[in-house]
C-alpha cells in the first residue's frame, strides 16, 4: 500500500543543516495500523508529512496506492492528498466554520455537489458519533469531541490512507483511549490503512499492528508490535520498553503493598 | 445660525458619504488584493514568490510615505483621465481609493498572518488549491480581525475625504474650508465638525458591532 525507499530529508538552519530523515525504507500493508515510535526530535514527525508532502524530502521515493508521490505537482498532487487523510496533534480545525462545515470542507475542495455533500458528512458524523453537534463551532466542543472532528474531516472524502501526527498527544488517558478505539473501529469498518506516529509505546501496543522504531532519522527496527515487546533490539526500543516494565514492576509492587495491609 | 446651515450640510454630508462609500469599495478591493499577495508570496507561505513580496511592500511603503495632500496632487492627472475631470467627488474618488489602499493593504496583511499555520497546512493536506486557501481559509478565519481593521480604514478615509474637501472634492471638508473657515460661518464650522464626529463614532461602533457579533457566534460558549 504504502512504500518509502531511501527517503532523505535535510533542514537548513543558520547553524547549519540538519539530517532529519536518513535513507528510510519502510512498507506499510493495506489496511493496517502502522505504528512509528520514537523519541522526541527523531524524525517522526518530518516522516509522516513527506507521505503528504508537506515537508519536500530531498530524495528517494514514496508510492501511495497506485501514485508516485514524489514524482507528483501542481494539480495531481492535490488530487492525490485528497485521498490521503490527516489528522493533527492540535486538531487544526477551522474556527469560523462549524463541525458541519469543517467535515465538509474536503467534499468541497474535492468539487462534489452539495446534496451528495450533506448526506456525506452526516454519514461520518454519526460514525464519530457527534451527529447532535453539528451545528456547534469548534470552540465549544472539548478537545477530544475536536479530534472526532478531525477524524470525520479526515474522513470524509474517502481516503485510501490516513496519517495521524500524534492525534492523542493533547488529550488526557480517557480521551485518548477512545480516540484510539474509535480509530480502531474505522480501521476495521472500512479497511482503511492508518500510519500514526507516537512517543507513547501504549498507542503502539493499543492499536498497532505493525510497527516501526526511528532513531536519528534511522529506521532502527521494524516488524510486528509484539516483536518490540518480545525482543527489542534498538536502543531506543528497549529504552521504551525498559520503561514500561519500570513502571508496571513499581505498580505491582504498590498494589502488592496494598493488599498485605 | 441661518436657515441655508441645514441644507448646505445636507448636501456636503451626502457628498462626503458618497465618497466615503465608493472610496472604501476601491480601496478595500485594491487593499485585499495587496494585503493577500503580500502574505501568501511571503517565505513558507502557499505561493512563495519573495521578489513579488518585495515588490508589493517596497511599493506600499513608498505610497504611504508621500502625504496625502501631495498625492492628491500627484494623482490628478490619473483622476482626469479615469474619471473625465480633477474636481468634485468623482475625481476624489480616483486619489482616495489608491491613497487609502496601500495602508489597507497593510492592515489586511497583519490580520490574515494571524491565521495558524496549522490550519493552512490542514489545508494543504487536504488538497485545497491556493484559492481555495485563501477564500475558504485566510479570509474567512480571519474574518473578525479584517472587519476591525476595516474600520479602522473606513475611518482613515472618512478623514482623508476633509482633506480632500479642502483642495476642491466638495463634502465635509470642503463646506468647512470654503464657509466655516473663509466666510467666518462659525456655525457652519461647529456643525461640520459635529457631522464628522458623528460620522466616525457611527462607523466605529457599526464595526465594533459586526466584528463582535462574529466572534461571539464562533467564540461563545453558552
Ligand atoms: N522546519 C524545521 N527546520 C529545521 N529543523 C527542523 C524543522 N523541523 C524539524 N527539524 C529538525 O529535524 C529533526 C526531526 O524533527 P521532527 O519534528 O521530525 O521530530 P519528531 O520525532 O516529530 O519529534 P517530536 O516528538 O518532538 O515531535 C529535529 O532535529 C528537528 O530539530
Ligand atoms: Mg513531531
Amino acid at each position: 500500500m504504502i512504500v518509502v525507499e531511501q527517503l532523505t530529508k535535510t533542514y537548513q538552519t543558520t547553524k547549519g543543516s540538519v539530517l532529519a530523515l536518513d535513507r528510510i525504507d519502510l512498507q506499510v500493508r493495506k489496511g493496517e495500523i502502522f505504528g512509528v515510535i520514537g523519541f522526541s526530535g527523531a524524525g517522526k514527525s518530518t516522516l509522516i508529512r513527506c507521505l503528504n508532502r508537506l515537508e519536500e524530502p530531498d530524495s528517494g521515493r514514496i508510492r501511495i496506492g497506485g501514485d508516485d508521490i514524489t514524482g507528483l505537482s501542481g494539480r495531481r498532487l492535490r488530487q492525490a492528498r485528497q485521498k490521503i487523510g490527516m489528522i493533527f496533534q492540535h486538531f487544526n480545525l477551522l474556527d469560523g466554520k462549524t463541525v458541519y462545515h469543517n467535515v465538509a470542507f474536503p467534499l468541497a475542495v474535492a468539487g462534489h455537489p452539495r446534496d451528495r455533500i450533506g448526506r456525506r458528512v452526516r454519514e461520518i458524523l454519526d460514525l464519530v458519533g457527534l451527529a447532535d453537534k453539528e451545528g456547534a463551532y469548534p470552540a465549544q466542543l472539548s478537545g477530544g469531541q475536536k479530534q472526532r472532528v478531525g477524524i470525520a474531516r479526515a474522513l470524509a472524502n474517502d481516503p485510501d490512507v490516513l496519517l495521524s501526527d500524534e492525534a492523542t498527544s493533547a488529550l488526557d488517558p480517557q480521551t485518548t483511549y477512545s480516540i484510539l478505539e474509535l480509530l480502531r473501529d474505522i480501521n476495521r469498518k472500512l479497511k482503511l490503512t492508518i500510519v500514526l506516529i507516537t512517543h507513547e509505546l501504549e498507542v503502539l501496543q493499543h492499536i498497532c499492528d505493525s510497527m516501526a522504531v526511528i532513531e536519528n532519522g534511522r529506521i532502527v527496527e521494524t516488524g510486528p508490535v509484539e516483536k518490540l515487546f518480545l525482543n527489542p533490539e534498538s536502543d531506543t526500543a528497549r529504552k521504551f520498553v525498559g520503561v514500561l516494565e519500570q513502571y508496571r514492576a513499581k505498580r505491582d509492587l504498590i498494589e502488592g503493598m496494598g493488599a498485605g495491609i | 445660525m441661518r436657515d441655508d446651515l441645514f441644507d448646505l450640510l445636507w448636501e456636503a454630508l451626502r457628498e462626503t458619504l458618497y465618497m466615503i462609500a465608493w472610496s472604501s469599495f476601491f480601496s478595500l478591493l485594491l487593499g485585499l488584493t495587496l494585503g493577500i499577495l503580500l502574505v501568501v508570496t511571503d517565505k513558507g507561505h502557499i505561493l512563495q514568490a519573495l521578489p513579488v513580496q518585495k515588490t508589493i511592500s517596497l511599493l506600499i511603503n513608498g505610497v504611504r510615505s508621500i502625504p496625502f495632500i501631495i498625492l492628491i496632487v500627484i494623482l490628478l492627472p490619473l483622476s482626469r483621465l479615469i474619471v473625465g475631470t480633477s474636481l468634485g467627488p468623482t475625481a476624489a474618488i480616483v486619489a482616495l481609493s489608491i491613497g487609502t489602499a496601500p495602508f489597507l493593504g497593510r492592515i489586511i496583511e497583519n490580520s490574515l498572518k494571524e491565521v495558524s499555520g496549522g490550519k493552512i497546512e490542514a489545508a494543504i493536506a487536504m488538497g485545497a488549491s491556493p484559492l481555495a486557501i485563501i477564500f475558504r481559509v485566510l479570509i474567512p478565519e480571519a474574518l473578525p480581525a479584517l472587519v476591525r481593521g476595516v474600520t479602522i480604514a473606513i475611518i482613515g478615509i472618512t478623514e482623508c475625504t476633509a482633506v480632500a474637501g479642502a483642495i476642491g472634492a466638495g463634502g465635509l471638508g470642503s463646506l468647512a474650508i470654503r464657509f466655516g473657515y473663509q466666510r467666518f460661518r462659525e456655525d457652519i464650522m461647529i456643525a461640520t465638525v459635529l457631522v464628522i464626529v458623528l460620522l466616525v463614532q457611527a462607523i466605529q461602533l457599526t464595526g465594533d458591532f459586526i466584528a463582535k457579533s462574529i466572534h461571539n457566534r464562533r467564540f461563545k460558549i453558552e
